[in-house]
């Protein structure tokens, strides 16, 4: 694994999502209320624009979501999946938290 | 082959005989010649009242276009029948015209009665039947002066409340020891004298008019017991008679009491000619309402079609209406005339209501009654007439809806009045076509388009027929958002995680968490980025401005009222070309900056901010523009100072938080250059003051505002538009413009002006409390963002590179401005697994 230190914890607010440059790669890290990180593809797959991370963050039947602030697609935050077209989804990235730190991997 | 049929009349009723007959004749069977003398197409005469309470002759007619250019159809109006040969089947008109026919039917109406007192044909004196009596009455009104109705029935205290709308002091005389004698009892009638006595009309019953006095023009009128009242106007309307003049020149029967004698199939004692409406007297009685007219006039076309023998099924005379803001509603055999019948009367002085039931003499079958000052049960007992009570009688009594569930009428209880459909038809639309909701069942049957006191009732079949119109605002609340609104208020519940944790379940989601977030700024809960409350808003309110398709924003700083200064104008040009942005005026008289990125927007902020600008709130389900015409300043029209209201209404909602956008316009006068009739809410300028409009709007369903109130000054529509925005804001659903809420509201335009205007439910002073509190609570959104250094530090493009440019954002040119670039998607291949920490 290729883990890169992307930024502190105190950056990413509980039930919010935030925008990094991981390698180039835009993507979407979010916290959970339970302290859960997940990082997913910052490009919204219907429209092209990287706007994933400015979405609202819930759950669809316990189910941690995003939804997509451009046309309101939810995605799992866990899988990527879109939970309503079974054709889109987005990169998962690992993610994980040392000490104060976050870090995601890349390939 | 083609037959003539010659209609006289274009009123009302004759216009639904020519209605129908077009909808069914499908072979183009009938050619139809309609002979009118009024100057207009057929208007609604039942709404007449309302010409002079701010609608136009074009808001009553009845006649749409597709009528007038049909073929098939050809209306004079202008022109008077004035004989008729039976023999040789011709009608001659006032202007010398002889038209054939193969079959005639007269739907003449009525004339207003006069009585032959003394001085009665004055200037001065007029009756109450076209938009010409109307025309003239207004013409001839003095605003502060006396003015007299003659006849205290419905159509009599309508006059009478014309009067008033006119300026005039009013003063109603009957000759019947009580208001509308015809359809309510004494008990009733007292309680009606005194609720509209409260509003300023002086009544005088049990009082015959001895003579009208003047030399030329009215000046007073002398009652029997030797009463003068000064006066300058007096409308009679003292009842109607049937227009059967043509019956003697034509040889027709006429009835005993007058009009044209004519069996249960509306035939008159001559071959092929038959008589509808108020100048019908089926089997000798005629009908003073519209809706038995209207049964004449269908069957009338199916026996023309050969569809059916058209028997006239009998009238209901059941009467609900508002006079004066007063319910008052009659039903059945509303004078226990019916051998040993029951009456069961429930009177409170206090409420200044009184309910009577007239009941079979076993007290189990409802014959029935009349409801003064709170109708709102006629709903559910009109259908009940002739039937067993389902319940105690006291509980029919209670709001519509509350006393007897629907399942207690039979499939054949006639449901609409207005309109004849049944309680079967009804729930039969609903399981066959999946009806969902009340639009539906009017769509589909018609029932609840005309009075609309049927409406409660087809919300209880939907129930019934088992619709679960659920209110849920979505998997994680079963609450509706108006709900939630009232748990909020109640409880001074802070926040989103409380209130999940109390009332809902899971997270939340993307309709929640901005419906409460909605609600929280609603109510006054600080900045809409504090603490949780970011997390909650939909992007657009998250950055404080509208997401564009590359993810990209713009920026609408308010113009209030869409005055600019030059200056002004200048700072917002040199903004957009510091920043390069996109420009461009907006259909809400401001102008739009497009293409910012996120980082970019404090900046661009900073320097609107110090131009003097702050946040227009064209991203939020907030006020968005009070848009205003020129006004008196300088259009040679205008009769009010429209710029300078609308610049003072959209400060004073600015920032509003409310379940969907609001927009607003002032007009300077009629003209309505400010299209304030196509806004949430509409003011327009009168030669008085101001008339406010609500409920219209442009978008997918367009629709018009309808008037709330009229000649209002500045703080009485200051008050008033308080009071409406926040019901709204309190009660109506997730995403509902005031169209739709007020489309769904029980009771319509007017509970609603029962609850704004007159304060039915004694909340207007809260709500204006807390419309005061959202005023002085008002801050700049943005003045805030730029003031607070947690919130800057959410605009930017990645936090862990804040400068650097979102690579998916392209632009090119076009016509010298940018505009998005076609989409590149720099996606990352991954291979997907699941994530762990
Ligand atoms: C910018 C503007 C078009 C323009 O260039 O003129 C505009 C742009 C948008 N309109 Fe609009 N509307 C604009 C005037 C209007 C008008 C005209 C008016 O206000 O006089 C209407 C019809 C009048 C009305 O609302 O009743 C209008 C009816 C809508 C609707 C349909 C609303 C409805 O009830 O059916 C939507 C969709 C919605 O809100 O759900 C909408 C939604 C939108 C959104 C927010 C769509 C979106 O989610 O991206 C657009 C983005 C605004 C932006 O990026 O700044 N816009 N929109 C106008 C901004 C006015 C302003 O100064 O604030
Ligand atoms: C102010 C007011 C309020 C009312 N409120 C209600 C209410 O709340 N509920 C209700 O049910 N009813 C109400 N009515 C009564 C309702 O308007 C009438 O029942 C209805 O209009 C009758 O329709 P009609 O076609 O028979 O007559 P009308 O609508 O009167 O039409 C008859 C037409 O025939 C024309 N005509 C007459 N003679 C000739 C001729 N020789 N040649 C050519 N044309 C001729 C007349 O000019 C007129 O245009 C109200 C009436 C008024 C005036
Ligand atoms: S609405 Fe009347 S006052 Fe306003 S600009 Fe138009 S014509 Fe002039
Ligand atoms: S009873 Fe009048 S609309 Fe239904």
């Amino acid at each position: 694994m290729n883990w890169q230190q992307i930024c502190g914890i105190d950056l990413l607010p509980r039930e919010y999502g935030v925008p990094v440059l991981v390698q180039d790669h835009p993507v979407a890290l979010f916290r959970t209320h339970d302290d859960q990180l997940f990082a997913v593809g910052n490009v919204d797959p219907f429209c092209g624009a990287g706007v994933i991370s400015r979405g609202i963050v819930g759950d669809r039947s316990g189910e941690p979501t995003v939804a997509s602030p451009m046309l309101k697609q939810v995605f799992s935050l866990r899988t990527g999946q879109c939970l309503d077209d079974p054709n889109a989804r987005l990169p998962v990235y690992p993610v994980r938290r040392r000490a104060d730190v976050v870090e995601v991997a890349v390939p | 082959m083609t037959r003539t049929l010659v209609v006289v009349g274009h009123g009302m009723v004759g216009h639904r005989l020519v209605e129908t007959l077009r909808e069914r004749d499908a072979t183009d069977a009938w050619q139809i010649v309609v002979l009118a003398e009024e100057p207009r197409p057929a208007y609604d005469r039942v709404a007449l009242s309302s010409y002079l309470d701010g609608k136009s002759a074009a808001d009553l007619s009845l006649t749409s276009h597709e009528l007038l250019d049909d073929p098939m159809v050809e209306l004079r109006l202008n022109t008077a029948v004035t004989a008729i040969d039976p023999t040789a089947r011709r009608v001659s008109t006032s202007d010398g015209l002889d038209v054939a026919y193969d079959a005639l039917v007269l739907a003449t109406g009525s004339r207003p009665f006069v009585p032959p007192v003394p001085g009665h044909d004055l200037d001065g004196c007029f009756v109450y039947r076209t938009i010409e009596d109307l025309d003239a009455i207004r013409a001839a009104a003095v605003e502060g002066r006396p003015g007299v109705v003659i006849g205290g029935g419905l159509l009599g205290l309508e006059a009478a409340n014309a009067l008033r709308l006119l300026g005039m002091r009013a003063h109603v005389v009957e000759m019947a020891p009580r208001l509308m004698p015809l359809q309510i009892d004494e008990g009733g009638g007292q309680v009606l004298s005194r609720l509209v006595g409260d509003l300023g009309l002086t009544i005088h019953c049990g009082a015959a008019t001895k003579s009208v006095d003047g030399d030329e023009h009215v000046r007073s009128i002398t009652l029997a017991d030797g009463t003068v009242i000064d006066t300058d106007v007096v409308v009679f309307s003292a009842g109607v008679r049937p227009r059967d003049e043509l019956a003697e020149l034509a040889g027709l029967r006429r009835a005993e009491r007058g009009g044209f004698l004519v069996d249960d199939n509306c035939r008159t004692s001559a071959e092929n000619i038959w008589a509808i409406g108020e100048c019908a007297a089926v089997q000798g009685r005629c009908y003073g309402l519209v809706a038995p007219g209207y049964s004449m006039a269908e069957g009338v076309a199916e026996q023309l079609l050969e569809i059916s023998d058209g028997t006239f099924p009998g009238a209901d005379l059941s009467t609900k209406l508002k006079l004066l803001g007063v319910d008052v509603a009659s039903f059945g055999d509303a004078h226990g005339q019916t051998e040993g019948a029951l009456e069961v009367v429930y009177a409170n002085n206090a409420a200044g209501t009184y309910a009577k039931l007239v009941l079979s003499d076993d007290a189990r079958v409802l014959l029935g009654g009349v409801l003064v000052g709170d109708a709102s049960a006629y709903a559910v007992l009109r259908p009940l007439i002739g039937r067993e009570l389902p319940a105690p009688p006291e509980q029919l009594l209670l709001p519509a809806g509350s006393g007897v569930d629907s399942g207690a009428l039979p499939a054949d209880a006639a449901v609409c009045s207005c309109n004849n459909v049944s309680k079967g038809d009804i729930t039969a639309a609903i399981n066959e076509q999946g009806l969902t909701d009340v639009p539906g069942i009017k769509g589909c049957t018609k029932a609840g388009t005309s009075c609309g006191s049927c409406v409660p009732m087809l919300k209880n079949l939907l129930a019934e027929c088992g619709v679960r119109t659920s209110k849920a605002l979505c998997e994680h609340f079963p609450q509706s958002r108006s709900e939630l609104f009232e748990i909020i208020r109640a409880t001074g519940v802070g926040s989103f995680s409380e209130l999940i944790g109390k009332h809902g379940s899971g997270r939340g989601c993307d309709i929640c968490k901005p419906a409460v977030a909605s609600i929280l700024a609603s109510l006054g809960s600080g900045h809409i980025l504090d603490g949780e409350q970011a997390g909650l808003q939909d992007t657009n309110d998250r950055f404080l401005a509208n997401m564009q398709r590359n993810g990209t924003y713009s920026v609408v700083p308010r113009v209030p009222g869409g005055e600019i200064t030059p200056e002004k104008l200048i700072a917002l040009g040199e903004v957009a070309k510091e920043f390069g942005l996109y420009t461009k005026i907006t259909g809400g008289q401001r102008i739009d900056l497009f293409g910012a990125r996120v980082e970019q927007l404090p900046l661009i902020w900073q320097r609107l901010v110090d131009a003097g600008f702050e946040s227009g709130h064209a991203y939020g389900k907030a006020l968005r523009t009070v848009k205003s015409c020129v006004g008196n300043d300088w259009c040679r029209y205008g009769v009010q100072d429209s710029v300078s209201m609308a610049i003072r209404l959209e400060l004073r909602y600015r920032g509003l938080r409310a379940p969907h956008k609001v927009k607003a316009g002032v007009s300077g006068c009629a003209r309505e250059c400010a299209e304030a009739r196509g806004k949430d809410f509409g003011v327009i300028a009168t030669d008085k003051g101001w008339n406010l409009y609500v409920g219209g709007n442009g978008g997918f369903t367009p629709r018009h505002a309808e008037l709330l109130a009229a000649d209002l000054d500045d703080d009485q529509l200051i008050r008033l538009v308080d009071r409406f925005l926040m019901f709204y804001v309190r009660t109506a659903d997730r995403l509902q413009r005031t169209a739709a809420w007020l489309e769904a509201m029980d009771g319509g335009l007017d509970h609603l002006r029962e609850v704004i205007v007159e304060d039915s439910l004694g909340i207007a002073a809260e709500l204006e409390a807390a419309m005061q509190r959202h005023v002085d609570g008002y801050t700049d959104e943005w003045a805030g963002v730029l003031a607070d250094p947690g919130k800057l530090a959410r605009f930017v493009s990645f936090v862990n590179a804040p400068d650097a440019p979102d690579p998916t954002i392209r632009f090119v040119q076009e016509r010298g401005q940018i505009r998005p670039g076609p989409v590149v998607l720099p996606m990352p291949v991954v291979a997907n697994q699941e994530v762990r920490t």
